[in-house]
């Protein structure tokens, strides 16, 4: 569900439906009484792909070590302006 | 305030009603913040490989992090679960019956389509709760039978009939009252399906509420005939309500484990006694009397003595022998069985697409 023009979708929640039109119909009567958004998005639940929180360490892991992708990592001497 | 947020009231409650019903949904909002919050302390990793399953579970909840779908939980968890879940589920389908049985009649157009936009409310709920069971490994389908069957229950209170159109207002008022001190605790319930779908439940039901309260309070400032059509709705309302929080706590079975698990927040007897000490003010600015003689204010407990409904009455209705059980499960099954040719046709539609689609691409 995109909330507004300029938000990007966010996952709202599940429904049953036979088919991809009705979801969307279903969707809409679901989800958005109170004009919660402007756009939906269905996808069917066995074309997800998910990765396990359980295999949270392994999956994520090599972006654990290197801080230095962060700004933040640097060391910007005083004084300087405009980096 | 995290996990002790539910203290007495210093003295009668003043505030107006509004102002009790923005402290709930206050507590709902809190709870939102709170999950965030705890969604961004983050947790440690899944369980090591030689690690005890059940110390990891509980090692998530007492850090007050949510349980999701795919992480390992007890069975008995699960069960609870998909136990209170589905019960929750049918009472919002079952209870569109007491009230949709005024829709054809409600006493003007903006009436009407309230009581419709409420009515529609009640199926989403139901519909968001069936999807958060779904996520425990039961299917729709299943649920649904389960309620057919008479396996699984419904909330009792819509075992009672709605005579009048005041009693409209009172389901609004006191029923869905009785629900939201019940369900806001809910809403930090350990299980993430249920709580994130509880929040957004809660958010809808203080509309509920509110408009109960402008049935009654309409009629209750009418006609000397309007106000005893108010006041007879809230007499035969006011226990069943109180009733809604089950039995009191010695005899309550799922209680300490539910606590334990951080799925049930407060006790039965806690929050029956905070429901009543919210309605006591609310039903002087309405301007009807609570049938209660025993009701009265104790210093001693900063909170109010009352009567307690009769828990007989309540387990003869929650075994079937309330005034409209067989009524609203034979139009229940009478429904699903109705809707069979609409469900298969969307099907046979969807499969007939399908087909097309394949043809065109081959």
């Amino acid at each position: 569900m995109r909330a507004r023009r300029g938000l990007s979708h966010t996952h709202v929640g599940s429904l049953h439906a036979p088919d991809a039109e009705l979801a969307l119909r279903n969707a809409r009567d679901l989800y958005t009484r109170r004009q919660e958004g402007v756009s939906i998005w269905v996808v069917p639940a066995g074309a997800i792909t998910a990765s396990s929180p359980d295999e949270k360490d392994a999956f994520f892991d090599p972006a654990a070590d290197k801080v230095y992708r962060h700004p933040t990592f640097y060391e910007v001497p005083d004084g300087v302006a405009h980096l | 305030m995290y996990g002790n947020d539910f203290s007495a009231p210093s003295g009668p409650p003043n505030g107006a009603p509004d102002e009790v019903t923005g402290g709930l949904l206050g507590e709902v909002e809190a709870a939102e913040a709170e999950l965030r919050a705890a969604a961004a302390r983050g947790r440690r990793g899944g369980p090591t490989p030689d690690e005890d399953l059940a110390a990891y579970f509980a090692e998530v909840v007492d850090a007050e992090q949510k349980i999701e779908p795919r992480d390992w939980m007890p069975d008995a968890y699960r069960r609870t679960l998909i136990r209170q879940i589905a019960q929750h589920a049918h009472s919002e389908i079952i209870g569109m019956q007491p009230e949709g049985n005024w829709i054809s009649r409600a006493p003007s157009l903006k009436r009407k389509a309230i009581l419709l936009a409420k009515v529609q409310d009640e199926a989403g709920h139901g519909l968001y709760l069936y999807a958060a069971a779904e996520t425990l490994g039961i299917s729709r389908d299943e649920l649904v039978q389960l309620l057919l069957d008479g396996r699984q229950k419904y909330s009792s209170i819509f075992n009672y009939p709605t005579v009048s159109w005041a009693d409209v207002g009172a389901i609004g008022w006191l029923v869905d009252g009785a629900a939201i001190v019940n369900q806001v605790p809910l809403c930090r319930c350990s299980y993430g399906p249920y709580a994130r779908a509880m929040i957004r439940v809660c958010k809808e039901e203080s509309f509920h509420q509110r408009q109960g309260y402008e049935i009654l309070h309409t009629l209750a400032h009418g006609t000397p005939e309007q106000h005893a059509m108010a006041q007879d709705a809230v007499d035969r309302w006011w226990y069943p309500s109180l009733a809604m929080f089950g039995p009191p706590d010695g005899n309550s079975t799922h209680s300490a484990q539910s606590m334990a698990w951080k799925i049930k927040r407060f006790s039965n007897d806690d929050l029956r006694q905070r429901f009543v000490d919210m309605c006591v003010q609310q039903a002087e600015i309405l301007g009807v009397r609570i049938p209660d003689a025993e009701l009265r204010w104790n210093d001693e407990r900063q909170a109010y003595d009352y009567t307690q409904p009769d828990y007989d009455e309540l387990m003869r209705v929650i075994s079937g022998d309330g005034p409209c059980n067989r009524e609203r499960m034979a139009h229940r099954r009478a429904a699903h069985a109705d809707g069979q040719w609409v469900r298969e046709a969307a099907a046979a539609y969807a499969a007939k697409r399908a087909g097309q689609k394949e043809t065109v691409a081959a």
